[in-house]
């Protein structure tokens, strides 16, 4: 008979903890006077530092917990640390963001923080309705975080849009995990790659689930041909929420995709390869090429995001190769820290330049940014390099090992691919340098401490830890799947 | 085999029997023993009182919205219910009851929370 | 016992249908009743499956992607109304703004 154990609850304690402090907190702040709530952030920031204490205290941990739905191991560790840091910096961007445009309510961070347990969920899950469960826990609160500054009819349609789709991608993965669950008569990963070594009666259905599966993924993860929703969302939604959205949705999509097709589809990898290598040019190619004829910011750096969408499912591509697959893990995982660190970089500095009704964010009004606001437009400088993939900063360092990993693979094509797509990319994110310093004009930026603080964290750190580039790799070469 | 199907369904087929005397007698025996008189108020659409006027489909007050939404959240969560129930006794009998019973109120705590958070911001006044 | 085959067909019917609508429907509400159309689907598998296996496990799933779907329900209704409320209609196409 199934049971429940200590170990159990201590194998997931971080993410419970986050789930627990999450219920605590919405009881709190619609419990609390005025005066209380506005403790709230505060207390959600102190929740996820708690959480990422917990969670890297309990390094070490490697459990298979939950009767096999879960799985504790390294990889889930970096993961929880990836999404605890991401969820702490959104706090921090959102805070002044929220109360400038006067929707300040404690809920918000709540649905945060259970989308964050839900990325969390989805590092760990061993089994594939746990996937389907945590990736609705991600999804159902960023469709209200994207409404949350209804009316304003923008993000409203942000909301809708991205629900709609976000349900349809949904329903593809559900699919997808029942016609595996009849091929296999499992959900769990590791019974479902002994039932595929043992033979299958229907292996079409196990193809097909796998197929269906990566659909709904590439929807979560905005990979090109599921991309559509992004720009718009990305550009209605709250500013704040869609720095969240670029970088945990990612972390949390990659995540399950890459423990569900390492560890239960290998056997389909020489199937799914053309299929993979077509969707990696797909959305290199459109990612990079629609970017170069935006001109609102936002939009902008939603078709960069799917841009470098592409760049992490370029690692994905060998993950059926026993050689290389764990050298491509951690080449993603470093990946998605360099572009989360970045990322939230440039949306701070997006936030900063941002006014009420949706203005100040076109291109032309970061006309003579250096001018007026040199440390900001030196920090988007830096941010623009690193997405371009220069040196010293973190996103050099990430393309390089990922090239290096791709290239390990034997996908020479690829790699070359995502060179020639980086020179591209190169000329719109340089467009902006441009602009920043060569251009004349008045932008007028909020002086917000909190703001600032967050651009100047991400912007040294961009620069910084690309001299720590080989430790951070160990880190997350150390970080592998426990497989069976 | 199949004559097992069959008396399978026989209890069935005595309520179906049983459920349609019972309406036929009752339709029959109106029917047969009540007057009948038609008036102009007993060809309306609606014999409630109500007019039948303006079209079918009219506006609802969005306070019918909110309260069908909880009514749906709540009453879905009782699925999770079944299962444990049908477990129940077995762990019971296992002596581990204790946890069973902690399983299901960790369960009613989150619904607990749901609950409050829903009655403090006023969803379930009906002013 | 009627074979799982004909339930997979039924059932990839019923998904293709829910997904036809999605692609095809501009009305949100409906939009939402074909990705519902495409869940209950799924659900129709699992459950076929889990009669073939003579497994409980289908069954169970299928209590989950119900409430999930529930707790969609909520969301996404009070989204539509949200921006019914604004823009006084749920077809997308006239919702849809953004563009670029």
């Amino acid at each position: 008979m199934p049971i429940i154990s200590s170990t159990d609850l201590l194998a997931i304690l971080p993410t419970a903890f986050v789930v627990v402090w999450a219920c605590t907190l919405l009881l709190v702040d619609v419990f609390a006077g005025a005066g209380g709530k506005r403790l709230t952030p505060w207390l959600a920031a102190l929740g996820l530092l708690a959480a990422l204490v917990l969670s890297v205290r309990g390094g070490g941990l490697e459990q298979t917990a939950f009767n096999g739905m879960l799985e504790v191991d390294g990889f889930s560790h970096a993961i929880n640390a990836l999404v605890l840091g991401s969820g702490l910096l959104a706090v921090l961007l959102s805070v002044d963001y929220l109360r400038q445009h006067g929707i300040a309510k404690g809920e918000y961070y709540v649905m945060l923080l259970f989308s964050i347990s839900g990325v969390m969920l989805m590092g760990a899950a061993a089994d594939l309705i746990v996937v389907f469960l945590s990736i609705e826990l991600l999804s159902i609160p960023l469709y209200i975080l994207a409404a949350f500054a209804q009316p304003d009819p923008k993000s409203e349609e942000a909301g809708l849009k991205y629900f709609l789709l976000g349900a349809f991608a949904g329903a593809f993965l559900l699919y997808g995990v029942a016609l595996v669950y009849g091929a296999t008569a499992s959900t769990r990963l590791s019974e479902i790659t002994a039932a595929v070594a043992a033979g299958l009666e229907n292996p079409i259905f196990l193809l097909l689930g796998a197929a269906l599966i990566l659909i709904g993924f590439g929807f979560k993860v905005a990979a090109a041909p599921f991309h559509m929703w992004t720009p718009d969302v990305y550009e209605g939604a709250p500013t704040p929420v869609t720095a969240f959205m670029a970088v945990g949705a990612k972390v949390g999509g990659f995540a399950a995709l890459l423990r569900v097709f390492i560890v239960a589809f290998p056997s389909l990898g020489a199937d799914l390869a053309p299929v993979l290598i077509g969707v990696v040019a797909a959305t290199l190619i459109i990612g990079n090429v629609a970017a170069i004829a935006q001109n609102n910011i936002k939009r902008l750096l939603a078709y960069s995001s799917i841009s470098h969408a592409g760049f992490i499912l370029m690692a994905f591509v060998p993950y059926a190769d026993d050689a290389v697959y764990r050298d491509t893990l951690a080449a993603a995982l470093f990946y998605l820290l360099a572009f989360a660190v970045t990322s939230f970089g440039s949306w701070a500095v997006v936030m900063a330049l941002e006014k009420a009704e949706g203005k100040g964010l076109e291109l032309q009004d970061y006309a003579g940014l250096f001018r007026r606001h040199p440390g900001l437009a030196v920090a988007m400088f830096v941010f623009m390099l690193s997405f371009i993939g220069v040196p010293p900063t973190l996103g050099f360092a990430g393309k390089f090992y990922l090239f290096r990993a791709v290239l390990e693979g034997g996908y020479v094509g690829l790699a070359v691919l995502g060179v020639l797509t980086s020179l591209v990319s190169a000329y719109y994110y340089l467009r902006v340098v441009v602009v920043m310093f060569m251009q004349d004009g008045k932008p007028q930026a909020q002086a917000s401490p909190l703001l600032n603080l967050a651009t100047a964290v991400t912007a040294v750190g961009t620069v910084a830890l690309f001299f720590f580039s080989q430790p951070l790799l160990d880190w997350a070469a150390g970080a592998f799947l426990r497989l069976f | 085999m199949v004559t097992n199907l069959l008396t399978d369904y026989w209890p069935i087929l005595v309520l179906l029997l049983v459920s349609l005397g019972f309406a036929g007698i009752a339709m029959g025996g109106g029917l047969l023993l009540g007057p009948r008189r038609s008036s102009a108020r007993k060809q309306e659409a609606y014999e409630s009182g109500m007019r039948a006027i303006g079209p079918g489909t009219r506006q609802m007050p969005v306070r019918f919205y909110l309260v069908a939404v909880l009514f749906i959240l709540f009453d879905i969560e009782v699925i999770f219910f079944l299962p444990w129930a049908v477990v129940f006794r077995q762990y019971y009998e296992n002596g581990l009851g204790a946890f069973i019973l902690l399983e299901m109120l960790v369960f009613i705590v989150i619904l607990l929370v749901g609950y409050a958070y829903a009655w403090k911001k006023g969803a379930l006044e009906w002013e | 016992m009627v074979p799982v085959q004909y339930f997979v067909g039924l059932s990839a019917i019923l998904f293709t249908l829910g997904a036809l609508g999605v692609l095809t429907r501009r009305n949100a509400i409906i939009i939402f009743m074909s990705i519902e159309l495409m869940l209950n689907s799924a659900n129709l598998l699992f459950v076929a499956f889990a009669r073939a296996f003579e497994a409980l496990s289908g069954q169970i799933f299928v209590f989950f992607v119900m409430t999930v779907a529930a707790a969609e329900v909520a969301v996404g209704l009070a989204l539509i109304v949200a921006v019914f409320r604004t823009k006084d209609t749920i077809n997308i196409d006239e919702v849809s703004s953004l563009r670029g």
